[in-house]
């Protein structure tokens, strides 16, 4: 049978300063010290991290009316174009858009030093932003330009809005060919010079509840150093792929649709970032709290990197061929010792997810929830798991039916 | 003597002049080039390791310096942004020389800038830009 937990049972402990939380790295020495049933008697929440590049991330805003009126048909932040197909003095500002001067891969390997996520970064930091907006001119909207600066403390709404983040697990990035590659995975040396991972493997949110049972619409989250939510799956959310005996996917699975107000952020949760030959994006710090609500709950947080595999793809061709073949797998510890063996070579390793700021991440949620800052959010409805058959389309190019 | 690495700077008027050679033959240094290039506006910049005598090694020096080059201590040359790095690690298989390398377990990012040879890979690699290079006394993040 076990222990049994409710969020409100959590929540009334939370809010008495009686709560027992623990990060996903200390809950491995507890259970290996005390075994399941003792920790998950004595541990009420286990708190996750995650601290990558999360390119499918941005913000809307709404920077308010000026006089006159002007409905935004083209808007750029600091020369990076927002999209605003949407209501008047609405945009979208996605973290992988660049400056339309940016010479991009023109110039190979492109540097991408300035975009989306970097004018987030900005925004969260206090600083100016250049606004230009212009307008076809309408009765109710005369006005056709604006140029003005902003801060988010001038602006109504500012909210971070990711359509996908916190992957669970991902590929461990090669490159078979015989020339330097410029992957979103980082730079990848020639002959298998180079192996890139990228996530916090045992302290990764979705890794420490790989079926969802906890984690769904609702769930409150640390995000960006603020108080976020999930409101949905994340786009390329994959349940249904092979899993361990453990439960925990083998490869890259479920996703987060994340949302939170951009004005309580901060810029060292939000880093813009640059791929040399790839683009910009954003590093975006998300932490999840894991309700133990029984013994299975405790024993998924348990996960240890040993147990965590990933699959090794060739981005020299087999990535951009979509050929779907992998050069087998290896688990996290593998890859954070720092080398790894394929196709017989031994491989030096490089994350590109920070694990030193998702234990940071991991420890802060700990501190606001110890602190009665911050409670449980119950799901009002979990994400799409195992059970429910949902497989991932590639695109297929068709004649007009 | 340990052998030390700097940095030598050489405006436009002297950098056709065999300077090293002189370091070698009448001060007996041992000059390992690290690094070595001529810009567009014919300033020289050269990353060196020398060995040798003390007396001699600073005798060198002062020649060079004389003959108008500038001398920088190498480790004022590459300047890791410890705010803005964020340990990512992205850095550490890009760096030749091992400067930049992961401690384990704690996996933070490590610069050791005794390694670093100002080879300038790391300014492009660095996803958030947290390495800066300080040239003639004024510091440029990346390139």
């Amino acid at each position: 049978m076990g222990v049994k937990r409710t969020y409100a049972e959590i929540n009334e402990k939370i809010k008495a300063g009686k709560v027992v939380v623990v990060t996903a790295e200390e809950i491995i020495g507890i259970v290996e010290e005390k075994g399941i049933e003792k920790a998950a008697e004595e541990v009420d929440v286990v708190t996750t991290g995650t601290f990558g590049p999360m390119c499918s991330s941005g913000a809307f805003f709404n920077f308010g009316h000026p006089k006159p009126r002007i409905k935004m048909h083209r808007v750029w932040m600091n020369g990076v174009p927002a999209y605003t197909g949407i209501a008047a003095v609405d945009a979208y500002l996605g973290v992988t858009e660049l400056p339309d001067y940016d010479p991009l891969n023109s110039n190979y390997p492109g540097e991408f030093r300035y975009g989306g996520g970097h004018v987030i970064e900005d925004l969260v930091a206090g600083k100016a932003v250049k606004l230009e907006a212009t307008g076809y001119g309408t009765d109710c909207y005369p006005r056709k330009k604006i140029e003005t600066y902003v801060t988010l403390t001038d602006i109504n709404e500012a909210y971070l809005f990711n359509p996908r983040n916190a992957y669970q697990n991902y590929n461990v990035a090669v490159n078979l060919s015989d020339k330097i590659i410029y992957t979103y995975m980082g730079t990848l040396k020639p002959d298998l010079g180079n192996a890139h991972y990228c996530s916090a493997g045992q302290l990764s949110p979705l890794m420490n509840d790989p079926y969802y049972r906890t984690i769904g619409i609702g769930t409150r989250i640390f995000l960006g150093g603020g108080v976020g939510y999930v409101v949905w799956n994340g786009t390329q959310h994959n349940p249904c792929g092979p899993r361990s005996e453990n439960g925990v996917p083998t490869g890259g699975a479920g996703t987060l649709a994340v949302i939170g107000d951009l004005k309580q952020m901060k810029p060292q949760w939000l880093r813009g970032t640059s791929y040399l030959g790839y683009g910009s994006t954003l590093t975006v710090g998300v932490g999840v709290p894991i309700p133990i609500l029984d013994e299975e709950m405790l024993r998924f947080t348990s996960v240890k990197d040993e147990e965590i595999y990933a699959p090794i793809v060739d981005y020299s061709h087999d990535y951009p061929n979509a050929t779907g073949k992998t050069l087998g797998s290896v688990s996290y510890a593998q890859l954070k010792s720092g080398v790894i063996e394929v196709n017989g070579k031994q491989v030096p390793t490089a994350p590109l997810s920070s694990y030193v700021k998702a234990r940071e991440i991991a420890e802060s949620l700990k501190q606001w929830i110890l602190k009665g800052e911050f409670l449980l959010g119950e799901p009002v409805q979990t994400l799409p798991s195992a059970d429910t058959g949902i497989s991932i389309k590639g695109l297929q190019e068709k004649t007009a039916p | 003597m340990a052998p030390r690495k700097i940095v030598l700077r050489f405006p436009p008027q002297i950098v056709d002049k065999p300077l090293i050679y002189h370091l070698v033959k009448d001060y007996g240094l041992m000059i390992n080039v690290l690094k070595a290039n001529v810009n567009p506006y014919k300033e020289g910049f050269m990353v060196v390791e020398i060995s040798g005598e003390p007396h001699q090694y600073e005798q060198g020096m002062n020649f060079l310096r004389e003959r108008g080059v500038i001398l920088d201590q190498l480790s004022e040359n590459v300047v890791r942004n410890t705010d803005r790095c964020t340990h990512c690690g992205a850095c550490t298989s890009a760096c030749p020389t091992h400067a930049l390398y992961i401690s384990r377990p704690s996996m933070e990012v490590v610069f050791d800038d005794e390694k670093c040879v100002v080879c300038g890979v790391c300014l492009k690699t660095c996803p958030v830009k947290a390495i800066e290079v300080n040239f003639n006394g004024y510091s440029r993040r990346g390139i």
